[in-house]
């Protein structure tokens, strides 16, 4: 790395003052605004989480009440589902990222991408502030007919705050969508976009097609529980299962939204480490787009104990499996891109095996889930709560967490210490199965989810996991602290520090406001390492 | 959008169609058609939102990308539709006499 200065003007620097940022509409700010506010809803989150661990050390339920205890759940996921999860990775890296990937100024409609933050940020607020002042105790799911008839907590006020926030997401995955269609920089076709924005548009299109399905049915929810229309309520026609039917057309989806950005940001990493081409770009980047497409038709599998007729359940069933191909396509396809690889191993790299190790289990622990037989045994225990809690925190976080590091020294222009980063990795993965490895075997056994009180033989289960809770908590505060100290006093990082292809590695760090200082013409497929070793007459990597 | 200038006399037809699609809903209403009932009903009111979306709403004179993207929103209605009503039709096969579960 040769000894680099930050460039004297760029988007951080080029204009000063509060206003310049709550009023900007420059995608790159607005990517800084979202990591602001995502990492505030992760803070709220993970406190709640470390509650529910807090009480689960013991067997009785000697720390809150049962009635609390529903609260702390309950807002543990709402706040992580809808309001980190979701918009983790494509509402700060997608906003940062795509344009600048593609050779664009901006995102196609940027003051509705600065509108969608400000949705998303009175959306979390207007929740946020209803589930502490009152709380909601129906689980993130709010299963009619308890929250329509029974709940008597903050249903509808929660709901709204979910509602508004679905906006944002709608707004943001339009912005991707046009953007992707119409601001390609020249010669940038189809199919030499970097894999991070085929990603990123399968998951606008979930995000389009899925989310007015969600506001519908907290719409239905609301009018439900004011007039009791009856829609959900068997006495007068209606069907709670209805509820579980329209809530999973989105939120089974949903899961997708979370994980395709993630899989799109291992897809850069390990190119990028291995030095290498993706093994089979084409399919994954068609994999993203199955899974999108798949993803919407195996909604019922998370109704195979309800009222769901079994022939319905096994159609489900049988759909669920083909989701594993397109999974299995983009893990085979990353193991093979490794494979005479020149690999190293910085800090995102690091992060990357971990999402590997973690996505698989988390991903096999799945397809035991969709097997109709199995989950009528493990339904609606620990076996469930740590299989998507791998899936949706092991693999989105960590990748979410790998991404940050890969484009850091580009976000801020200078690099952090190599050695807590991989250190913080290393935590991160232990912690992480230290905490949720021991709940899969605790829910095999029978240990129901979403009770505070349990039998005194799961309670080394529990203590483990509580144990590797704080572990997992420690490794996701390192980063906070070695990142913050590098916007100050890191290296300057140069254009680009881990000789990575790509147009974003292109242009400075921190990049001109307008991303590139002349508009960049695409002559090359993504990731080309091979062609530019031969043309830098270097020794080919293999 | 196109800037497409659609002739008066083709917003003219198309309310006249409508009008007339409106007539036969009512006149139809009249006849009980048995099991038949909820179809014709629900295809002439497909019919009718059908020309609304191709010349109100221009999707006739958009680019390719206009109709792909409308398709897939009512397809994805369809799929939405398609799937739970097979959970409430075949419910009722496996009964109370049912003798395997």
């Amino acid at each position: 790395m040769s000894a680099a200065e930050l460039p004297a003007t760029h988007y951080l620097n080029a204009t000063h003052g509060l206003k310049s940022w709550l009023l900007t509409r420059d995608h790159k700010r607005i990517g800084l605004l979202y990591l602001l506010g995502v990492s505030f809803f992760f803070a709220i989150g993970g406190l709640f989480a470390a509650l529910i661990r807090i009480e689960l050390i013991t067997p009785a339920g000697d720390v809150f009440q049962p009635d609390t205890y529903n609260r702390i759940f309950t807002t543990h996921g709402i706040m992580m589902v809808f309001f980190f999860l979701i918009p983790a990775i494509p509402a700060v890296l997608g906003n940062f990222l795509i344009p600048i990937m593609i050779g664009a100024k901006d995102l196609a409609f940027p003051r509705l991408n600065l509108l969608s933050w400000y949705i998303y940020m009175v959306g979390g607020a207007f929740s946020l502030y209803s589930l502490l002042h009152g709380g909601v105790d129906t689980g993130w799911t709010f299963y009619t007919p308890y929250s329509t008839a029974f709940s008597n907590t903050y249903v509808i006020a929660t709901g709204l705050g979910i509602f508004i926030n679905g906006f944002s997401g709608i707004l943001t995955g339009i912005n991707f969508i046009v953007t992707i269609h119409r601001m390609r920089a020249p010669g940038m076709t189809w199919f030499r976009l970097p894999l991070f924005v085929w990603g990123h548009y399968a998951t606008s299109l979930i995000q389009v097609l899925g989310t007015p399905v969600l506001a519908i049915t907290i719409v239905l929810l609301a009018l439900e529980r004011l007039f009791h229309l009856g829609i959900f309520d068997p006495a007068r026609g209606g069907d709670p299962v209805l509820f579980q039917h329209l809530f999973w057309f989105y939120s089974h989806p949903a899961v997708y939204i979370m994980i395709l950005p993630a899989m799109a940001v291992i897809s850069e990493v390990i190119a990028a480490f291995a030095r290498k081409r993706i093994f089979g770009y084409h399919f994954v980047a068609f994999a993203s787009i199955g899974i999108a497409v798949l993803g919407f038709l195996v909604w019922g599998h998370h109704m195979f104990v309800s009222s769901q007729s079994v022939y319905a359940g096994t159609v489900f069933s049988v759909l669920t499996m083909l989701v594993a191909i397109p999974s299995a396509v983009k893990v085979f396809n990353w193991t093979a891109t490794l494979f005479r690889g020149s690999v190293s191993f910085e800090t995102p790299m690091v992060y990357a095996f971990c999402f590997l190790g973690l996505f698989a289990i988390g991903g096999l622990t799945g397809v035991f889930l969709g097997t109709l037989g199995l989950d009528v045994h493990v339904h609606d225990t620990y076996f469930v709560v740590a299989h998507f809690h791998y899936v949706m925190v092991g693999s989105t976080i960590t990748a979410f967490l790998g991404g940050l590091h890969y484009w850091w020294p580009k976000i801020f222009g200078r690099m952090y210490s190599e050695f807590w980063g991989r250190l913080s990795a290393i935590v991160v993965f232990f912690g992480f199965n230290a905490t949720f490895f021991p709940q899969f075997v605790a829910g095999y056994l029978g240990m129901p989810r979403r009770y505070h009180a349990y039998p005194e033989e799961f309670q080394a289960l529990h203590v483990l996991s509580s144990g590797g809770s704080i572990v997992l908590g420690l490794g996701y505060l390192i980063p906070i602290v070695y990142l913050l100290y590098s916007i100050k006093w890191g290296k300057p990082a140069g254009d680009n520090p881990w000789g990575a292809i790509g147009l974003e590695w292109e242009t400075t760090s921190p990049p001109p406001v307008e991303n590139f200082a002349a508009p960049p013409v695409v002559e090359h497929e993504a990731y080309e390492y091979a062609e530019r070793a031969e043309r830098l007459g270097a020794a080919p990597t293999t | 959008m196109s800037n497409h200038i659609v002739p008066v006399r083709v917003y003219l037809l198309v309310f006249g169609a409508l009008m007339v699609l409106t007539t036969v809903t009512v006149v139809v209403a009249y006849f009980d058609f048995g099991v038949l009932n909820n179809v014709i009903m629900l295809g002439i009111a497909a019919v009718k939102a059908t020309l609304v979306v191709l010349y109100f709403m221009h999707v006739r004179y958009g680019t390719q990308l206009i109709p792909i993207v409308v398709g897939s929103s009512v397809l994805w209605l369809l799929i939405l539709l398609a799937f739970t009503l097979a959970d409430y039709f075949t419910r009722g096969w496996m009964g109370a006499g049912s003798s395997w579960l």
